[in-house]
């Protein structure tokens, strides 16, 4: 390969046959980003109008909407889906803006961490008031 | 690998598996963009309104604990919600969700490879800021009604 052929392409052989970056993850990141945005257009949207007609629902009717099997399955699919994407999304945003790699690594670490339990109580919740 | 003229370009450089070196690529960054146009301003504050929402999850995460935990712990999550803090905080939560769902939306448009061309991000650009102001109105309203 040239000098100046290597100015343009930044792989080696192999990877290139293998098609994954220097993050070895491929496009995967990239994908799961757009699969989990567009799950959660139709349920951001059905969300946040579900909550703001609830405004002055007492805790018994906030209780029983949420118990409905359907509204139930939706709320858990809203805490999985944006946790998994505010997750992966905020994994970026740390790759971009925290320097040393320790110190990028932990952050990201304690984000994900955060986001699991986060939505685990979240999901708990659901499951708790709907079972 | 041409010669280094700035001293930061030290930090740009790397190797490949077979020893050879290679200038990274730079992408551009916060510094060297005028944050008052369209593109670059809307780019960043989509950023931020993801790391905004996801914050704001929190207060759902709270809701949803307070609705399992009995009326009381319920009570006081609704005080919060009620209060001037509160309501400013989920004001601006709603403005952030629909700002980052508009601009997801658009980033989805151009995945499919269309709207590319200036004019286009200008048109979209506008698009998503109306969208997000009526959305987050029209939230409000509902909101208001049924309190």
């Amino acid at each position: 390969m040239s000098e100046q052929h290597s100015a343009i392409r930044l792989q080696s052989a192999l990877g290139r046959v293998r098609g994954y970056g220097s993050a070895r993850g491929g496009t995967h990141h990239w994908w799961v980003q757009r699969v989990t945005s567009m799950a959660l257009l139709p349920l951001t949207l059905w969300f946040i109008l579900s909550v703001a007609g609830h405004t002055g629902a007492t805790h018994a009717e906030i209780v029983l909407w949420i118990g409905r099997p359907l509204n139930a399955v939706l709320l858990l699919s809203f805490i999985a889906i944006s946790f998994q994407h505010a997750a992966s999304g905020m994994q970026v945003v740390l790759e971009d803006y925290v320097r040393g790699e320790m110190k990028r690594v932990m952050a990201i670490l304690v984000v994900k961490a955060l986001c699991w339990i986060l939505g685990l109580l979240a999901a708990l919740s659901v499951l708790r008031i709907a079972i | 690998m041409s010669i280094t003229e700035d001293a930061r370009e030290a930090v740009m450089t790397g190797r490949r598996t077979d020893g050879t070196r290679v200038r990274r690529p730079l992408s551009p960054h916060l510094q060297v963009y005028d944050m008052v146009q369209m593109t670059s301003g809307m780019s960043i504050a989509n950023r931020g309104a993801g790391i905004a929402w996801t914050i704001g999850m929190v207060f759902l995460v709270w809701w949803l604990v307070a609705a399992a935990a009995g009326p009381q712990a319920f009570a006081n999550a609704q005080w919060f919600f009620g209060s001037f803090l509160g309501m400013l905080a989920l004001a601006g939560l709603t403005a952030v969700a629909w700002f980052h769902t508009f601009a997801g939306l658009r980033h989805l448009y151009w995945d499919f490879g269309k709207g590319y061309d200036l004019p286009a991000v200008h048109k979209t650009g506008y698009i998503t800021l109306i969208a997000t102001g009526v959305m987050t109105a029209l939230t409000w309203l509902i909101a208001i009604v049924s309190w």
